[in-house]
């Protein structure tokens, strides 16, 4: 019995047991997969379903893309290089590319002024985008419209130098005159650069940009993803300030400026932005005598910034909608005037509210610039759709070309999303 | 200044505006450049090559007009016009002349206010389907579904010509050529119809271009030819003169190559009257002796022209047809000068 009571207990444990993996079913890839694929009956059907569906697309586009023809120069020679194997004619992009990015008119020993204006361009994005930089950058900003501007149209370099006094001048009349009164300041600026730009067109001789160190290249030469990208800059850049002076306009109490505004956003945002370009390429022609147009690209500039600038001004004004009567009140029990609330106070929350919308009308103007190739404008739909096309080499190759327009356009508007969301959690002030 | 220019324009619009009628050849030879209407981009017809020079069968008018007014056949600002825009452009005096595959109709010349100065080209609506239809003949299509462009004349030449023969059909309406083009290929229709020059490029495209056929069919006019302003007849005339003189330089055999050795006198007093050396037909035209010459050097005689961009030689493979000379059986037949 001694025996039975010492083994009566059969397992004393007198320290942990080791700890051992957990089963194979609960970890690593096969948990994961049991838990975000094979959860059960329906999710696994699907999960193989989409499986099948990815392999089925791969299976198709893997040897196109891979089996890709380079070098070629013609459509012909592609297939001849391919014997009868699938394989895309990426050759078109080589051959072609060029004129893809600058459009088939620009002097070609002239590409690098363009190059550099988009180094520029981001650098002088960057302290606009990022307000952690070092707030003495924005000189590179102000300045850098009017180098650009020198740098793509070439031509005497008084042009932008002169424009740029007149601005100079406008908001140094601002920041003089614009102390006491807002309007005295605003209109004051806006005379002082007339007459500045007036006097410089005076001054500077006839036929200047002749003999230019940059050749003169007019506008009509410009083309490729370099006039989508100039358009869609500056259109942006300008329906920003056009739009936040439209929504407050509208929220006027002067009633001359807030029908100007609602008479302003209401018409041009029904009007089909193609509508507007024709107007711009076609009926505007009409009223100018033959000689002495407005620069095409000036005219679509306007067009494109006053429909953006509507749609701005109405994503704003749902921006100042949404903030509580109390901020308007804050604002003048302090005692701050109109342009001083509005910009210290109302504005800020506004436009923090409408981020997404801006980014939304900004993503969509990028894109409409490439309804410019129904007014010949060879932007980058416009070379596609009538030089490339229809030239003997390459009518036929139609995959490879719209498939690099949409990556590049996709590469830019999933860049703009990113940074708007980036900037939307940057801002977040709101305490979880 | 650019701005000055801005501002000043609505105020100069009223003035310039008269001076603008004083008359195209005199704007053109003040400007030393003619401004040519052509389209964004047409295969063999028109468009910029790798190297941004235009090249094509309505280009080659605008050079040799070029040339003949101006002395240079490369004095030529070439304006992209699409469909929708060519005719205001030239109504609104963008543009001196438009050469862009425009057919010539009753409406175009006379309503819209223009004047056709000559047939360059004379096109008409045709049909290709694959060669495993077997089918030889357009009037075999009965329940065919065809490709079709909406919008266009081929729409409404289609629907005649279905029920002038008492057969069916089905339409697939699509956009734009390229459209048409991935559809066919697809199988979504057994017939794609249009302008047969377009066909025979289009057919040229593709991976195997033997596996299709044009019927034999053509069932409308297409003549399409350079245009210019309704009213101003001194330049409506260099245009159509110039297109003419192509025209009879190959009638008579001129061509870029003896051109030179021609011009030092044959006896042929037409060959002489063209080249300048006999007659004053230059002067009447308001131009020099020798612009006629000029313009057959800039790219060639019709033929050369012909042959060069959308030649049997060519990928686009036109055969000449009805854009023979008449004395070969087709309808070039140009007015003889003297």
């Amino acid at each position: 019995m001694a025996d039975q009571t010492t083994n009566s207990v059969a397992f004393v444990a007198d320290g942990n047991i080791p700890e051992s993996p957990p089963p194979a079913n609960e970890t690593g890839v096969v948990k994961w997969l049991r838990d975000n694929l094979f959860s059960g009956v329906t999710n696994s059907i699907l999960t193989i379903l989409a499986l099948v569906l990815i392999y089925l697309l791969l299976k198709n586009t893997l040897p196109w893309i891979l089996n890709g023809v380079w070098n070629a120069n013609s459509l012909a020679e592609c297939r001849e290089i391919l014997a009868g194997r699938t394989g895309a004619c990426f050759a078109v992009l080589t051959e072609r590319w060029p004129q893809l990015i600058y459009g088939f008119k620009y002097p070609v020993d002239a590409y690098w002024r363009p190059n550099v204006a988009f180094v520029l361009m981001l650098i002088a994005l960057a302290p606009v985008l990022f307000f952690d930089l070092p707030r003495k950058l924005l000189i590179i900003t102000a300045v850098y419209p009017f180098v650009a501007f020198w740098l793509i149209w070439g031509g005497t370099i008084l042009v932008p130098v002169v424009a740029l006094l007149g601005c100079v001048a406008g908001g140094f009349v601002f920041q003089k005159a614009g102390k006491n009164s807002f309007a005295a300041g605003f209109f004051g600026a806006i005379v002082a650069a007339l007459v500045v730009w007036q006097a410089g067109g005076w001054l500077i001789p006839e036929g200047a940009s002749e003999n230019a160190w940059l050749t003169a290249v007019p506008s009509r030469d410009l083309g490729g993803y370099m006039l989508n990208m100039m358009l869609g800059l500056t259109c942006v850049s300008l329906s920003l300030p056009l739009g936040i002076a439209l929504a407050l306009g509208r929220q006027s109490r002067m009633p001359l400026i807030k029908w100007i505004s609602v008479v302003f956003i209401e018409f041009v945002r029904g009007v089909p932005l193609i509508t507007l370009l024709f107007v711009a390429s076609v009926m505007l022609a009409y009223f100018f005598p033959p000689e002495s147009t407005v620069d095409l690209f000036l005219r679509v500039v306007i067009m494109i910034t006053m429909f953006s600038s509507a749609y701005i001004a109405e994503v704003i004004r749902g921006g100042l909608a949404a903030l509580p009567r109390g901020q308007y009140e804050a604002a003048d029990s302090l005692g701050l005037d109109y342009p001083q609330a509005m910009r210290l106070i109302i504005l800020p929350q506004a436009m923090k509210i409408s981020i997404p919308g801006i980014v939304n009308v900004a993503v969509g103007l990028f894109k409409d610039t490439t309804l410019v190739s129904v007014i010949s404008m060879f932007d980058l739909v416009g070379m596609i759709r009538g030089p490339i096309l229809a030239s003997t080499e390459w009518n036929g190759v139609y995959w490879e070309l719209w498939g690099f327009a949409a990556l590049v356009f996709f590469v830019v508007c999933y860049g703009i999303s990113q940074y708007s969301q980036w900037l939307e959690r940057r801002l977040a002030t709101d305490h979880h | 200044m650019k701005k000055t220019v801005f501002l000043g324009a609505f105020t100069v619009a009223g003035l310039a505006a008269v001076a603008a009628s004083a008359g195209t050849m005199d704007d053109v030879k003040a400007r030393g450049k003619l401004n040519c209407g052509v389209t964004t981009g047409l295969v063999g017809f028109a468009a910029p090559d790798a190297n941004g020079e235009w090249k094509g069968f309505d280009v080659a008018v605008c050079r040799a007009v070029a040339a003949a007014v101006l002395g240079d056949a490369s004095a030529v600002e070439f304006v992209p016009t699409t469909g929708k825009t060519r005719f205001t452009a030239l109504a609104s005096g963008e543009i001196d002349m438009l050469a862009r595959n425009t057919t010539w109709t009753f409406s175009r010349d006379v309503d819209l206010k223009f004047e056709f100065t000559g047939v360059n080209y004379y096109d008409g609506q045709g049909f290709m389907v694959p060669k495993d239809l077997g089918v030889s003949s357009a009037k075999e299509l009965d329940g065919a579904t065809v490709c079709i462009q909406t919008g266009t004349t081929t729409e409404l030449n289609l629907a005649d010509f279905f029920r002038s023969n008492n057969i069916s059909y089905e339409p697939v309406p699509i956009e734009t050529n390229a459209e048409a083009q991935q559809q066919y290929l697809a199988g979504a229709c057994d017939v794609y119809t249009t302008d047969a020059s377009g066909l025979a490029a289009t057919r040229a495209t593709f991976e195997n271009p033997g596996d299709h056929v044009l019927l034999p069919e053509i069932i409308s006019k297409e003549p399409l030819g350079p245009l210019v302003r309704h009213g101003d007849h001194e330049w409506g005339d260099v245009v159509r003169w110039t297109l003419n003189a192509l025209i009879s330089a190959e009638e008579l055999g001129i061509t870029s190559a003896n051109i030179g050795e021609m011009s030092a006198g044959t006896n042929n007093p037409e060959i002489n009257r063209i080249l300048g050396t006999e007659g004053t037909l230059g002067e009447m035209l308001g131009l020099d002796a020798e612009w006629s010459k000029r313009a057959v050097a800039a790219g060639g005689n019709y033929g050369e022209i012909f042959a060069q961009n959308i030649g049997e030689e060519t990928p686009i493979g036109l055969a000449r047809g009805l854009n023979a000379q008449w004395t070969e059986g087709g309808l070039l037949y140009s007015p003889p000068f003297r």
